[in-house]
Protein backbone atom coordinates (compact mmCIF):
# COMPACT_ATOMS: atom_id res chain seq x y z
CA UNK A 1 0.00 0.00 0.00
CA UNK A 2 1.65 3.43 -0.82
CA UNK A 3 2.28 5.98 1.69
CA UNK A 4 0.10 9.13 2.22
CA UNK A 5 0.77 12.24 2.91
CA UNK A 6 -0.78 11.50 6.24
CA UNK A 7 1.86 9.00 6.49
CA UNK A 8 4.47 11.17 5.86
CA UNK A 9 3.66 13.61 8.72
CA UNK A 10 3.44 10.77 11.00
CA UNK A 11 7.40 9.30 9.94
CA UNK A 12 8.47 12.55 10.33
CA UNK A 13 6.57 13.24 13.83
CA UNK A 14 7.98 9.65 14.69
CA UNK A 15 11.57 10.84 14.09
CA UNK A 16 11.17 13.78 15.89
CA UNK A 17 9.93 12.20 18.96
CA UNK A 18 13.02 9.64 18.88
CA UNK A 19 15.26 12.14 18.37
CA UNK A 20 13.98 13.87 21.74
CA UNK A 21 13.98 10.94 23.60
CA UNK A 22 17.74 10.34 21.81
CA UNK A 23 19.40 13.61 23.18
CA UNK A 24 21.54 12.10 25.50
CA UNK A 25 22.58 9.30 23.54
CA UNK A 26 23.07 11.20 20.56
CA UNK A 27 25.04 13.96 22.31
CA UNK A 28 27.44 11.13 24.25
CA UNK A 29 28.53 9.93 21.15
CA UNK A 30 29.31 13.18 19.30
CA UNK A 31 30.85 14.58 22.67
CA UNK A 32 33.27 10.93 22.03
CA UNK A 33 34.70 12.39 18.66
CA UNK A 34 33.28 15.56 18.06
CA UNK A 35 31.49 19.27 20.25
CA UNK A 36 28.43 17.27 22.16
CA UNK A 37 25.79 18.85 20.55
CA UNK A 38 24.28 16.39 17.49
CA UNK A 39 21.41 15.25 19.28
CA UNK A 40 20.37 19.28 20.81
CA UNK A 41 21.09 20.37 17.23
CA UNK A 42 18.86 18.07 15.86
CA UNK A 43 16.32 17.93 18.51
CA UNK A 44 15.76 22.33 18.14
CA UNK A 45 15.22 21.03 14.09
CA UNK A 46 12.99 18.48 14.79
CA UNK A 47 10.74 20.13 17.30
CA UNK A 48 10.62 23.17 14.59
CA UNK A 49 9.22 20.53 11.82
CA UNK A 50 6.33 19.67 14.33
CA UNK A 51 5.46 22.89 14.54
CA UNK A 52 5.52 23.33 11.20
CA UNK A 53 3.50 20.20 10.32
CA UNK A 54 1.27 21.27 13.61
CA UNK A 55 0.65 24.81 11.68
CA UNK A 56 0.88 24.04 7.73
CA UNK A 57 -0.62 21.57 5.49
CA UNK A 58 0.75 19.88 2.37
CA UNK A 59 -1.06 18.90 -0.59
CA UNK A 60 2.10 17.34 -1.90
CA UNK A 61 4.91 14.99 -1.16
CA UNK A 62 7.52 17.55 -2.39
CA UNK A 63 6.39 21.22 -1.09
CA UNK A 64 6.26 18.71 2.82
CA UNK A 65 9.59 17.28 2.45
CA UNK A 66 11.10 20.85 1.09
CA UNK A 67 9.52 22.77 3.82
CA UNK A 68 11.09 20.26 6.22
CA UNK A 69 14.62 20.71 4.95
CA UNK A 70 14.40 24.68 4.74
CA UNK A 71 13.33 24.18 8.41
CA UNK A 72 16.14 22.02 9.57
CA UNK A 73 18.87 24.60 7.15
CA UNK A 74 17.42 27.50 8.84
CA UNK A 75 17.18 26.11 12.57
CA UNK A 76 19.85 23.34 13.19
CA UNK A 77 23.18 24.95 12.31
CA UNK A 78 26.37 22.67 12.31
CA UNK A 79 27.03 20.26 10.14
CA UNK A 80 23.68 18.25 10.07
CA UNK A 81 21.66 21.41 9.49
CA UNK A 82 23.22 21.59 5.69
CA UNK A 83 23.41 17.91 5.36
CA UNK A 84 19.63 17.09 6.85
CA UNK A 85 18.24 20.10 5.15
CA UNK A 86 19.43 19.13 1.76
CA UNK A 87 18.59 15.52 2.34
CA UNK A 88 14.91 16.49 2.67
CA UNK A 89 15.18 19.08 0.09
CA UNK A 90 16.08 16.49 -2.51
CA UNK A 91 13.90 14.09 -1.23
CA UNK A 92 11.34 16.39 -2.11
CA UNK A 93 12.91 16.43 -5.51
CA UNK A 94 13.11 13.07 -5.96
CA UNK A 95 9.96 12.04 -4.89
CA UNK A 96 7.99 15.08 -6.72
CA UNK A 97 4.15 16.46 -6.95
CA UNK A 98 2.26 13.03 -5.63
CA UNK A 99 0.10 12.80 -2.60
CA UNK A 100 0.67 9.27 -2.70
CA UNK A 101 4.39 7.56 -2.48
CA UNK A 102 4.87 4.00 -3.85
CA UNK A 103 7.70 1.82 -2.56
CA UNK A 104 9.61 3.07 -6.12
CA UNK A 105 8.77 6.53 -5.80
CA UNK A 106 10.24 6.61 -2.01
CA UNK A 107 13.51 4.62 -3.28
CA UNK A 108 13.50 7.31 -5.51
CA UNK A 109 13.28 10.05 -3.19
CA UNK A 110 15.92 8.60 -0.46
CA UNK A 111 18.60 8.28 -3.50
CA UNK A 112 18.14 11.76 -4.44
CA UNK A 113 18.60 12.74 -0.80
CA UNK A 114 21.60 11.06 0.10
CA UNK A 115 23.21 12.18 -3.28
CA UNK A 116 22.29 15.79 -2.00
CA UNK A 117 24.30 14.92 1.21
CA UNK A 118 26.82 13.50 -0.79
CA UNK A 119 27.79 16.87 -2.77
CA UNK A 120 27.36 18.72 0.06
CA UNK A 121 29.08 16.68 2.58
CA UNK A 122 31.59 15.46 -0.55
CA UNK A 123 32.03 12.34 1.96
CA UNK A 124 33.18 9.02 0.29
CA UNK A 125 32.25 5.78 1.70
CA UNK A 126 34.30 4.81 4.88
CA UNK A 127 34.86 8.51 6.17
CA UNK A 128 32.63 7.18 9.18
CA UNK A 129 29.96 9.71 8.05
CA UNK A 130 25.66 9.40 7.58
CA UNK A 131 26.79 8.33 4.12
CA UNK A 132 28.00 4.91 5.81
CA UNK A 133 24.75 3.97 6.99
CA UNK A 134 23.03 5.54 3.66
CA UNK A 135 24.86 3.83 1.50
CA UNK A 136 23.91 0.12 2.41
CA UNK A 137 20.46 1.28 3.02
CA UNK A 138 19.67 1.94 -0.03
CA UNK A 139 21.33 -1.13 -1.99
CA UNK A 140 19.21 -2.84 0.21
CA UNK A 141 15.92 -0.83 -0.34
CA UNK A 142 16.76 -1.58 -3.84
CA UNK A 143 17.28 -5.48 -3.12
CA UNK A 144 14.60 -6.34 -1.19
CA UNK A 145 11.19 -7.90 -2.54
CA UNK A 146 7.65 -6.22 -1.47
CA UNK A 147 6.35 -3.48 -0.39
CA UNK A 148 7.39 -0.11 1.30
CA UNK A 149 7.16 -1.66 4.91
CA UNK A 150 9.45 -5.06 3.93
CA UNK A 151 11.61 -2.71 1.84
CA UNK A 152 12.51 -0.02 4.81
CA UNK A 153 12.53 -3.09 7.23
CA UNK A 154 15.98 -3.98 5.20
CA UNK A 155 17.29 -0.29 4.64
CA UNK A 156 16.94 -0.27 8.56
CA UNK A 157 18.61 -3.17 9.24
CA UNK A 158 21.44 -2.54 6.97
CA UNK A 159 21.65 0.81 8.52
CA UNK A 160 21.69 -0.29 11.88
CA UNK A 161 24.43 -2.83 11.02
CA UNK A 162 26.48 -0.28 8.95
CA UNK A 163 26.28 2.43 12.02
CA UNK A 164 27.93 -0.25 14.25
CA UNK A 165 30.68 -0.98 11.95
CA UNK A 166 31.34 2.74 11.63
CA UNK A 167 32.71 2.07 15.38
CA UNK A 168 35.62 0.66 14.11
CA UNK A 169 36.60 3.50 11.28
CA UNK A 170 38.76 6.26 11.75
CA UNK A 171 36.63 9.48 10.61
CA UNK A 172 38.19 11.20 7.46
CA UNK A 173 35.37 14.10 7.42
CA UNK A 174 34.04 16.60 10.42
CA UNK A 175 35.15 17.34 13.49
CA UNK A 176 35.81 13.49 14.16
CA UNK A 177 38.69 13.64 11.64
CA UNK A 178 40.81 15.86 13.76
CA UNK A 179 40.72 12.88 16.21
CA UNK A 180 42.69 10.66 13.41
CA UNK A 181 43.35 7.10 15.01
CA UNK A 182 41.65 8.45 18.16
CA UNK A 183 38.17 8.67 16.49
CA UNK A 184 38.25 4.52 15.94
CA UNK A 185 35.97 2.60 18.70
CA UNK A 186 32.93 5.24 18.88
CA UNK A 187 29.78 5.30 16.41
CA UNK A 188 29.41 7.86 14.02
CA UNK A 189 26.48 9.89 15.46
CA UNK A 190 25.25 10.97 12.10
CA UNK A 191 24.78 7.37 11.00
CA UNK A 192 23.12 6.90 14.84
CA UNK A 193 20.75 9.20 13.71
CA UNK A 194 20.35 7.93 9.78
CA UNK A 195 19.12 5.11 11.97
CA UNK A 196 16.85 6.26 13.76
CA UNK A 197 15.32 8.08 10.40
CA UNK A 198 14.99 4.73 8.76
CA UNK A 199 13.52 3.04 11.47
CA UNK A 200 11.08 5.50 12.04
CA UNK A 201 10.05 5.35 8.31
CA UNK A 202 9.90 1.67 8.65
CA UNK A 203 7.38 2.31 12.19
CA UNK A 204 5.36 4.67 10.36
CA UNK A 205 4.94 3.81 6.44
CA UNK A 206 4.08 0.29 6.62
CA UNK B 1 27.51 21.97 35.79
CA UNK B 2 28.58 24.97 37.54
CA UNK B 3 27.25 28.08 35.78
CA UNK B 4 25.80 31.09 35.60
CA UNK B 5 23.01 30.97 33.69
CA UNK B 6 19.30 30.34 33.66
CA UNK B 7 18.36 27.69 31.28
CA UNK B 8 20.88 25.71 28.90
CA UNK B 9 18.24 27.02 26.19
CA UNK B 10 18.62 30.85 26.77
CA UNK B 11 22.13 31.23 26.77
CA UNK B 12 23.26 32.99 23.79
CA UNK B 13 19.94 35.16 23.51
CA UNK B 14 20.41 36.52 27.22
CA UNK B 15 24.00 36.54 26.48
CA UNK B 16 23.13 38.93 23.25
CA UNK B 17 21.14 40.77 25.23
CA UNK B 18 23.61 41.70 27.54
CA UNK B 19 25.84 42.29 24.88
CA UNK B 20 23.76 44.93 23.25
CA UNK B 21 23.01 46.10 26.85
CA UNK B 22 26.76 46.77 27.83
CA UNK B 23 27.94 47.74 24.18
CA UNK B 24 25.17 50.48 23.10
CA UNK B 25 28.10 53.03 21.86
CA UNK B 26 29.27 50.32 19.13
CA UNK B 27 27.04 47.83 18.11
CA UNK B 28 23.18 47.25 17.80
CA UNK B 29 21.77 43.45 17.62
CA UNK B 30 19.36 41.84 15.77
CA UNK B 31 17.95 39.32 18.20
CA UNK B 32 15.73 37.27 15.50
CA UNK B 33 18.64 36.71 13.19
CA UNK B 34 21.06 36.92 16.40
CA UNK B 35 23.53 39.15 14.84
CA UNK B 36 25.16 41.90 16.07
CA UNK B 37 25.58 44.76 13.99
CA UNK B 38 28.23 48.06 14.02
CA UNK B 39 26.26 50.18 14.89
CA UNK B 40 26.87 52.54 11.77
CA UNK B 41 27.09 49.70 8.75
CA UNK B 42 26.51 49.93 6.23
CA UNK B 43 29.00 52.77 5.35
CA UNK B 44 28.73 53.36 1.39
CA UNK B 45 31.97 52.19 -0.80
CA UNK B 46 33.06 50.40 2.10
CA UNK B 47 33.57 46.32 2.00
CA UNK B 48 31.34 44.67 4.19
CA UNK B 49 33.18 42.70 6.42
CA UNK B 50 31.02 39.46 7.72
CA UNK B 51 32.14 36.70 10.01
CA UNK B 52 30.17 34.34 13.06
CA UNK B 53 30.22 31.09 14.46
CA UNK B 54 29.66 29.01 17.12
CA UNK B 55 29.17 30.76 20.65
CA UNK B 56 31.31 30.10 23.33
CA UNK B 57 34.05 31.57 21.78
CA UNK B 58 33.88 35.35 23.15
CA UNK B 59 34.67 37.88 22.17
CA UNK B 60 35.62 35.69 18.96
CA UNK B 61 33.22 37.19 17.12
CA UNK B 62 30.27 39.78 18.21
CA UNK B 63 33.17 41.22 20.52
CA UNK B 64 34.88 42.31 17.17
CA UNK B 65 32.28 43.78 15.60
CA UNK B 66 32.91 47.48 15.13
CA UNK B 67 35.51 50.67 13.62
CA UNK B 68 38.69 49.32 12.10
CA UNK B 69 37.25 45.06 12.04
CA UNK B 70 33.62 43.61 11.63
CA UNK B 71 30.30 45.16 10.53
CA UNK B 72 28.61 42.18 11.12
CA UNK B 73 28.90 38.75 13.57
CA UNK B 74 26.66 36.10 13.38
CA UNK B 75 26.06 34.05 16.16
CA UNK B 76 25.40 29.93 16.27
CA UNK B 77 24.20 28.31 19.58
CA UNK B 78 27.05 27.19 21.50
CA UNK B 79 29.76 25.31 19.07
CA UNK B 80 27.36 24.98 16.74
CA UNK B 81 27.83 26.87 13.55
CA UNK B 82 25.06 30.01 12.44
CA UNK B 83 22.54 29.40 9.75
CA UNK B 84 22.46 30.43 5.98
CA UNK B 85 19.87 32.99 7.17
CA UNK B 86 21.99 34.85 9.69
CA UNK B 87 24.70 34.98 7.12
CA UNK B 88 22.36 36.12 4.31
CA UNK B 89 20.59 38.89 6.59
CA UNK B 90 23.72 39.99 7.67
CA UNK B 91 24.84 40.23 3.54
CA UNK B 92 22.33 42.10 2.60
CA UNK B 93 22.66 44.30 5.80
CA UNK B 94 26.43 45.40 6.19
CA UNK B 95 26.48 45.56 1.99
CA UNK B 96 28.12 49.41 1.02
CA UNK B 97 27.91 48.37 -2.86
CA UNK B 98 31.25 47.56 -2.66
CA UNK B 99 30.64 43.66 -1.57
CA UNK B 100 31.03 41.61 1.03
CA UNK B 101 33.81 39.13 2.66
CA UNK B 102 32.91 36.40 4.40
CA UNK B 103 35.39 35.29 7.15
CA UNK B 104 34.88 31.81 7.55
CA UNK B 105 36.79 29.47 10.15
CA UNK B 106 37.46 25.92 8.88
CA UNK B 107 35.37 23.66 10.62
CA UNK B 108 32.52 21.25 8.38
CA UNK B 109 29.76 23.01 9.70
CA UNK B 110 31.05 26.94 9.41
CA UNK B 111 31.87 26.56 5.71
CA UNK B 112 28.97 24.50 4.84
CA UNK B 113 26.23 27.35 5.97
CA UNK B 114 28.35 30.07 4.71
CA UNK B 115 28.67 28.23 1.18
CA UNK B 116 24.77 27.80 1.48
CA UNK B 117 24.12 31.74 2.54
CA UNK B 118 26.67 32.41 -0.54
CA UNK B 119 25.00 30.32 -2.99
CA UNK B 120 21.18 31.63 -1.77
CA UNK B 121 22.51 35.20 -1.47
CA UNK B 122 20.80 37.57 -3.95
CA UNK B 123 22.50 40.45 -5.84
CA UNK B 124 25.65 41.21 -3.62
CA UNK B 125 28.76 40.65 -4.49
CA UNK B 126 30.20 37.78 -1.85
CA UNK B 127 33.82 36.45 -1.43
CA UNK B 128 34.69 34.03 1.74
CA UNK B 129 38.11 33.60 3.37
CA UNK B 130 38.39 30.07 4.80
CA UNK B 131 40.89 30.25 8.06
CA UNK B 132 42.76 27.12 8.13
CA UNK B 133 45.81 27.81 10.74
CA UNK B 134 45.92 24.68 13.28
CA UNK B 135 48.95 22.72 12.37
CA UNK B 136 47.86 19.72 14.70
CA UNK B 137 45.39 18.39 11.99
CA UNK B 138 47.36 16.95 9.27
CA UNK B 139 46.16 19.16 6.11
CA UNK B 140 45.41 16.13 3.62
CA UNK B 141 41.89 15.15 1.08
CA UNK B 142 41.28 12.68 4.29
CA UNK B 143 40.66 15.30 6.71
CA UNK B 144 38.20 17.51 6.51
CA UNK B 145 41.80 19.98 6.60
CA UNK B 146 43.00 22.28 9.19
CA UNK B 147 41.11 24.27 11.22
CA UNK B 148 40.28 28.10 11.81
CA UNK B 149 41.60 28.77 15.07
CA UNK B 150 43.82 32.08 16.63
CA UNK B 151 44.65 33.44 13.19
CA UNK B 152 41.21 34.45 12.47
CA UNK B 153 41.35 37.21 15.02
CA UNK B 154 44.52 38.60 13.51
CA UNK B 155 42.99 38.73 10.24
CA UNK B 156 39.59 39.93 10.76
CA UNK B 157 41.86 43.00 12.76
CA UNK B 158 44.39 43.44 9.97
CA UNK B 159 41.60 43.17 7.21
CA UNK B 160 39.41 45.09 8.74
CA UNK B 161 41.52 48.01 8.83
CA UNK B 162 42.29 47.66 4.91
CA UNK B 163 38.43 47.72 4.33
CA UNK B 164 38.02 51.37 6.86
CA UNK B 165 40.93 52.19 4.13
CA UNK B 166 38.55 51.88 1.30
CA UNK B 167 40.21 49.58 -0.43
CA UNK B 168 37.71 47.21 -3.08
CA UNK B 169 36.71 43.55 -2.35
CA UNK B 170 39.51 42.00 -4.46
CA UNK B 171 41.72 43.99 -2.68
CA UNK B 172 40.45 42.81 0.50
CA UNK B 173 40.10 39.18 -0.32
CA UNK B 174 43.64 38.90 -1.24
CA UNK B 175 44.87 40.58 1.59
CA UNK B 176 42.64 37.85 3.79
CA UNK B 177 43.97 35.03 1.78
CA UNK B 178 47.84 36.36 2.48
CA UNK B 179 47.40 36.91 6.42
CA UNK B 180 45.71 33.01 6.49
CA UNK B 181 48.68 31.67 4.38
CA UNK B 182 51.20 33.25 6.66
CA UNK B 183 49.66 32.44 9.90
CA UNK B 184 50.23 28.69 11.96
CA UNK B 185 48.34 28.33 15.66
CA UNK B 186 48.88 25.40 17.86
CA UNK B 187 46.98 25.07 21.47
CA UNK B 188 46.74 22.84 24.54
CA UNK B 189 43.80 22.21 26.89
CA UNK B 190 44.49 21.89 30.63
CA UNK B 191 41.25 21.10 31.45
CA UNK B 192 37.58 20.19 29.22
CA UNK B 193 35.30 22.89 29.16
CA UNK B 194 30.96 21.86 29.34
CA UNK B 195 28.67 22.69 26.77
CA UNK B 196 25.47 23.89 28.73
CA UNK B 197 23.04 21.92 27.15
CA UNK B 198 25.39 18.91 27.64
CA UNK B 199 25.43 19.38 31.19
CA UNK B 200 28.89 17.69 31.88
CA UNK B 201 32.54 18.28 30.46
CA UNK B 202 32.81 16.89 27.24
CA UNK B 203 35.93 14.65 27.84
CA UNK B 204 37.74 13.47 31.11
CA UNK B 205 41.07 14.67 31.71
CA UNK B 206 42.84 13.63 34.73
CA UNK B 207 44.95 16.10 37.38
CA UNK B 208 48.16 15.25 35.54
CA UNK B 209 47.23 15.40 32.22
CA UNK B 210 46.95 17.17 29.41
CA UNK B 211 45.33 17.40 25.39
CA UNK B 212 47.75 18.91 23.08
CA UNK B 213 46.43 19.88 19.55
CA UNK B 214 43.16 21.17 20.67
CA UNK B 215 40.68 23.13 18.79
CA UNK B 216 37.79 25.58 20.18
CA UNK B 217 34.93 23.59 20.41
CA UNK B 218 35.95 21.14 22.97
CA UNK B 219 36.92 18.49 20.44
CA UNK B 220 39.86 16.48 21.51
CA UNK B 221 43.21 17.32 21.10
CA UNK B 222 45.85 15.35 18.72
CA UNK B 223 47.49 13.81 22.03
CA UNK B 224 47.20 13.08 25.46
CA UNK B 225 50.31 13.62 27.31
CA UNK B 226 51.87 14.29 31.17
CA UNK B 227 51.59 18.04 32.54
CA UNK B 228 54.48 19.68 31.91
CA UNK B 229 56.24 22.99 33.05
CA UNK B 230 55.42 25.54 30.79
CA UNK B 231 58.58 26.16 29.06
CA UNK B 232 58.30 22.44 27.45
CA UNK B 233 54.51 23.14 26.88
CA UNK B 234 55.51 26.22 25.03
CA UNK B 235 57.86 24.16 22.94
CA UNK B 236 54.80 21.72 22.08
CA UNK B 237 52.84 24.87 20.37
CA UNK B 238 55.89 26.92 19.09
CA UNK B 239 57.80 24.14 17.22
CA UNK B 240 55.21 22.53 15.25
CA UNK B 241 54.48 25.87 14.34
CA UNK B 242 57.46 26.75 13.49
CA UNK B 243 57.73 23.71 11.49
CA UNK B 244 55.18 24.31 9.43
CA UNK B 245 55.01 28.19 9.11
CA UNK B 246 57.41 28.93 6.08
CA UNK B 247 60.42 31.70 7.51
CA UNK B 248 63.86 32.57 7.98
CA UNK B 249 66.03 33.84 10.69
CA UNK B 250 65.63 37.96 10.60
CA UNK B 251 61.58 37.61 9.52
CA UNK B 252 59.08 39.27 12.30
CA UNK B 253 56.25 37.77 13.29
CA UNK B 254 53.18 39.07 15.18
CA UNK B 255 52.85 36.39 17.74
CA UNK B 256 49.65 35.90 19.75
CA UNK B 257 49.19 33.90 22.96
CA UNK B 258 45.43 33.29 23.41
CA UNK B 259 43.92 32.41 26.41
CA UNK B 260 41.37 29.42 26.28
CA UNK B 261 38.68 30.63 28.86
CA UNK B 262 40.28 29.17 32.35
CA UNK B 263 43.65 30.46 32.53
CA UNK B 264 44.11 33.29 33.93
CA UNK B 265 46.73 35.87 32.65
CA UNK B 266 48.90 35.73 34.88
CA UNK B 267 50.03 32.17 33.20
CA UNK B 268 49.41 33.71 29.72
CA UNK B 269 52.20 36.32 30.25
CA UNK B 270 54.55 33.69 31.84
CA UNK B 271 53.61 31.19 28.30
CA UNK B 272 54.56 34.61 26.37
CA UNK B 273 58.07 35.06 27.81
CA UNK B 274 58.51 31.28 27.00
CA UNK B 275 57.72 31.55 23.45
CA UNK B 276 59.63 34.98 23.28
CA UNK B 277 62.79 33.09 24.16
CA UNK B 278 61.85 30.10 21.96
CA UNK B 279 61.25 32.84 19.01
CA UNK B 280 64.47 34.34 20.10
CA UNK B 281 66.33 31.21 19.38
CA UNK B 282 64.58 30.73 16.06
CA UNK B 283 65.92 34.14 15.13
CA UNK B 284 62.77 36.11 14.77
CA UNK B 285 61.73 39.14 15.75
CA UNK B 286 58.42 40.25 17.15
CA UNK B 287 57.14 43.02 15.82
CA UNK B 288 53.81 42.98 17.65
CA UNK B 289 52.03 40.98 20.30
CA UNK B 290 48.73 40.28 21.47
CA UNK B 291 48.01 38.33 25.10
CA UNK B 292 44.40 37.84 26.14
CA UNK B 293 41.73 35.46 26.16
CA UNK B 294 40.17 36.53 22.80
CA UNK B 295 38.80 33.18 21.16
CA UNK B 296 37.84 31.43 23.97
CA UNK B 297 36.21 27.51 24.46
CA UNK B 298 34.29 28.39 27.09
CA UNK B 299 36.24 27.81 30.66
CA UNK B 300 38.43 24.98 28.95
CA UNK B 301 41.89 25.80 30.63
CA UNK B 302 45.08 26.42 28.50
CA UNK B 303 46.45 28.56 25.58
CA UNK B 304 47.41 28.77 21.73
CA UNK B 305 50.24 30.09 20.06
CA UNK B 306 49.63 32.01 17.03
CA UNK B 307 52.36 33.30 14.73
CA UNK B 308 51.76 35.43 11.82
CA UNK B 309 54.49 36.28 9.56
CA UNK B 310 54.47 40.06 8.78
CA UNK B 311 55.84 42.66 6.72
CA UNK B 312 55.85 46.50 7.05
CA UNK B 313 52.20 46.47 5.16
CA UNK B 314 50.59 43.82 7.92
CA UNK B 315 52.43 46.03 10.93
CA UNK B 316 50.85 48.93 9.66
CA UNK B 317 47.56 47.16 8.90
CA UNK B 318 47.68 46.16 12.28
CA UNK B 319 48.84 49.05 14.19
CA UNK B 320 45.52 51.32 12.26
CA UNK B 321 42.84 52.18 14.98
CA UNK B 322 40.07 49.54 15.97
CA UNK B 323 37.03 50.40 18.53
CA UNK B 324 35.37 46.96 19.41
CA UNK B 325 33.83 45.61 22.44
CA UNK B 326 36.96 43.36 22.53
CA UNK B 327 40.00 45.01 20.78
CA UNK B 328 40.24 48.75 21.45
CA UNK B 329 43.73 50.67 20.40
CA UNK B 330 44.12 54.20 18.24
CA UNK B 331 40.82 55.16 18.27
Amino acid sequence: MPATLSDLDAWLRRYAATIHDQVAYLTELDAAVGDADHGTNMDRGMQKVVGVLDSESFEAADALFKKVGMTLVSAVGGASGPLYGTFFLRVGTGIGTVSEVDAETLGAGLRAGVEGVLARGKAELGDKTMYDAWAPALEAYDGAEGDIGDRLTAAADAAAQARDDTAGLVARKGRASYLGERSAGHVDPGAASTVMLLEAARDTLS
Amino acid sequence: MKKLINDPADVVAESLRGVEAAHRDHVRVDHDNRIVYRRDTPRAGKVGLVSGGGSGHEPMHGGFVGVGMLDAACAGEVFTSPVPDQMMAATETVDGGAGVLHIVKNYTGDVMNFDMAAELAGDVEVRSVVTNDDVAVQDSTFTAGRRGVGATVLLEKIVGAAAEEGRTLDDVHALAVRVNESARSMGVALTSCTVPSAGKPTFELADDEIEVGIGIHGEPGRERKPLAPARDVAAMLVEPVLADLPHQRGDSVIAFVNGMGGTPLIEQYLMFNEVTKLLDQAGLTIARSLVGSYMTSLEMAGCSVTLLRCDDELVRLWDAPVNTPGLRWGA
